[in-house]
């Protein structure tokens, strides 16, 4: 038997038994996500409170980047690997309109913080508008596949670093300086004003999506051109716009989720990019074109990395905080593994 | 003069290691369409590989600890990180080749990026962030200590390993299951259709493709004779070399080195600018050389989508033979 011919027959064997395991029902695998996630919660509310409420502050960052990726993988239909870099710049861009002095009650920022958001955001949505019109969409209209935007969204995400490097420098940055000490909150844990902030203000942007997703005649539209492209153009739907529409909202989105990070922590050249994996987790966790999948999904993924850490595993034998990294992508190969097309996705 | 000749050695022996790791994303990417985002991970496999197998035992200490040190010849490192990065792509494509082209792109970006970490948090496996120093140069006792004629043959021997990928790929590609990667690239569901095993396939050019990463990995190892977690972030692991990639033209091994050749060319070639730069412009010079590759992309796939080459149109050695003969017949004056 030649080597190719022995090769073939492992990976024949290996790829099936696979594919039987991931054929058991569609339901069985449905339970079986939900029940680990249900679990996941209700553990971390018993026994890591503290590291919960991090973890959903984190989360919440992480599903405004994760909706808008969600949006532009499931109406337009490729992995946009700039996602992450977008975050980075509306970060820098509210750092550089905001204007410091004053705060708000007890934030450690003031007003000038609300008008760097919305710069941050209209700035954003218009360069990820931009990077369509002068990337993606000839691109597209030529016919190239998903797999040719997503290597153009990797050079369009070197330009956006490339830009914030050269402007700002590496050195990390920080909207405003000095220590904010956290208030105690029931059931022992403690929470930052500015974290209140940034649950608070996620939230009220979640809901306003929803209400734009589900009760306006243009999330209607968008919604039925990420389930189906062709049936809703063949139904009228302008999908120019829809277009147009998906890179404003989740432009303004991410940048927004920049800000949000960077009070929770600070600016850096890479704080975007490295959230690229946490992202795309929480969409296809969640299932590709859902946004409340990517709402869902990136909870999972924000309370799985912080609780980590307060785990004692006994392997790997090195395992601390600094393999937070590497959490949301083993919650990525589990998924992956248990049920691909995600929480919410469609079986295709 | 001497400095002139000695810094096009060393500009060659890169080179040629970026084409090892072109031709590997070549298999991937070019020939069958597996969509591998994640190639700092089996550069990295190979290089530490390589690092355990041939170095010095561990002194031990606080700044000296990693397992192996077996002090084992180069070719064992060689065929060791082959296997090694063969065994991460058998692992990682299981669960995720079988699903869309996009997903394993995700995937091994992060299993890149998690094995960054494993190599960063288990400080005793691979000497943690201070890195792995002191790999032994292959075959340094055959020559005199001069560095410049050390440097010849070290060149030598990894144009001879790229040579040996090269061929090799060649043949493979020209071959009937090099066609079968091709067709899969184009149309899976024809491939199925013809009784072909889709997936046995991809895993085989995925394998592959990673096993010549991992080679890739050794020799850059066995050149820079220092790494560390640094050494494959994302950029220089990963995106540097698809820019090689699609620079040079995907589907064509030729294509695969020149963009190698162009792109690192660029690179380099920059970097020896900024010596008579002004300050302020020498710190921002890498940012600069960041914005140029990612522009080199963006525009490529714009404007000459094949790279400079583009794809080969026939792959087969026994048309190529046949249209030869044809050639020839053409050209003979008609016989008596």
């Amino acid at each position: 038997m030649s080597m190719s011919v022995l090769a073939g027959r492992i990976t024949d064997t290996l790829t099936t038994t696979f594919g039987r395991l991931r054929n058991v029902s569609d339901t069985g695998t449905a339970v079986g996500v939900w029940g680990l996630i249900g679990a996941l919660f209700v553990w971390a509310a018993l026994a890591e409170t503290q590291l919960l409420v991090v973890g959903i502050i984190v989360g919440s960052i992480l599903a405004l980047g994760a909706i808008g990726l969600t949006l532009i993988y499931g109406i337009l239909r490729f992995a946009n690997f700039a996602h992450g870099d977008m975050m980075t710049l509306g970060a820098y861009i509210a750092f550089f309109a905001y204007i410091s002095g004053g705060s708000i009650g007890p934030l450690s920022f003031g007003f000038g913080m609300i008008l760097a958001v919305l710069g941050a955001a209209a700035a954003i949505a218009f360069v990820a508008f931009a990077s369509d019109r002068i990337v993606f969409r000839p691109l597209r209209l030529r016919g190239s596949s998903p797999a040719i935007l997503a290597i153009a969204s990797l050079g369009v995400a070197l330009i956006v670093r490339a830009t914030v490097l050269l402007l700002w420098g590496p050195q990390p940055h920080r909207y405003v300086s000095g220590i904010q000490f956290a208030r105690d909150f029931p059931f022992d844990t403690k929470i930052k004003p500015d974290q209140i902030f940034i649950i608070a203000s996620t939230f009220v942007l979640i809901a306003l999506v929803y209400l734009v997703l589900y009760r306006t005649k243009l999330g209607k539209a968008m919604r039925a051109t990420s389930d189906n492209a062709d049936l809703a153009r063949v139904s009228g739907i302008d999908t120019d716009r829809i277009t147009m529409w998906t890179w404003w909202i989740s432009g303004a989105l991410v940048a927004i989720a920049g800000v949000l990070l960077a009070v929770q922590s600070q600016l850096t050249p890479d704080m975007g990019f490295s959230l690229l994996i946490p992202l795309f987790a929480a969409t296809i966790l969640g299932g590709i074109g859902s946004p409340h999948g990517a709402l869902i999904g990136a909870l999972v993924v924000g309370i799985s990395q912080e609780v980590s850490t307060g785990l004692d595993l006994p392997f790997p034998p090195g395992w601390g905080p600094g393999y937070k990294p590497a959490v949301a992508f083993f919650v990525l190969i589990v998924m992956l593994i248990l049920r691909p097309q995600g929480l919410f996705g469609s079986k295709s | 003069m001497e400095g002139l000749i000695s810094y096009f050695i060393t500009f060659a022996i890169f080179v040629a290691i970026w084409s090892i790791f072109a031709l590997g994303l070549n298999v991937h990417w070019g020939y069958t369409g597996v969509f591998n985002f994640g190639i700092a991970g089996f550069f990295m496999v190979g290089a530490y590989t390589t690092a355990i197998l041939t170095k010095d035992p561990a002194v031990g200490g606080s700044y000296s600890q990693y397992v192996g040190g077996l002090q084992m010849p180069f070719y064992v490192g060689i065929g060791a990180s082959a296997l090694a990065a063969g065994v991460l792509a058998l692992l990682i494509g299981i669960p995720t080749l079988r699903l869309r082209a996009d997903y394993l792109a995700i995937t091994t970006i992060g299993a890149a990026e998690a094995l960054r970490r494993v190599a960063i948090n288990e400080r005793d496996l691979v000497n943690g962030t201070r890195g792995m120093i002191g790999i032994p140069a292959p075959l340094r006792d055959v020559v005199s200590t001069r560095s410049d004629y050390y440097n010849l043959l070290f060149l030598g021997l990894v144009v001879l390993v790229l040579v040996i990928i090269y061929v090799a790929i060649e043949r493979g590609i020209r071959s009937p299951w090099g066609r079968v990667l091709r067709a899969l690239r184009e149309d899976e569901t024809t491939v199925a259709a013809s009784g072909k095993n889709v997936d046995s396939f991809r895993m085989q050019s995925f394998v592959l493709g990673a096993m010549i990463m991992g080679v890739g990995g050794a020799m850059y190892a066995y050149n820079i004779r220092a790494i560390a977690p640094d050494t494959f972030e994302p950029f220089f692991g990963t995106f540097i070399i698809w820019a090689m990639l699609i620079v040079g033209g995907a589907g064509n091994n030729k294509g695969a080195i020149l963009g190698a050749l162009v792109v690192w060319g660029i690179w380099s070639g920059t970097g020896q600018l900024t010596q008579r730069m002004p300050d302020f412009l020498e710190v921002r010079v890498f940012y600069f050389r960041l914005l140029f590759i990612g522009m080199l992309i963006v525009g490529v796939l714009l404007l000459r989508p094949n790279g400079i080459l583009g794809e080969e149109r026939r792959v087969s050695i026994f048309v190529e033979r046949e249209a030869r003969r044809e050639a020839r017949k053409a050209k003979q004056p008609p016989g008596p």
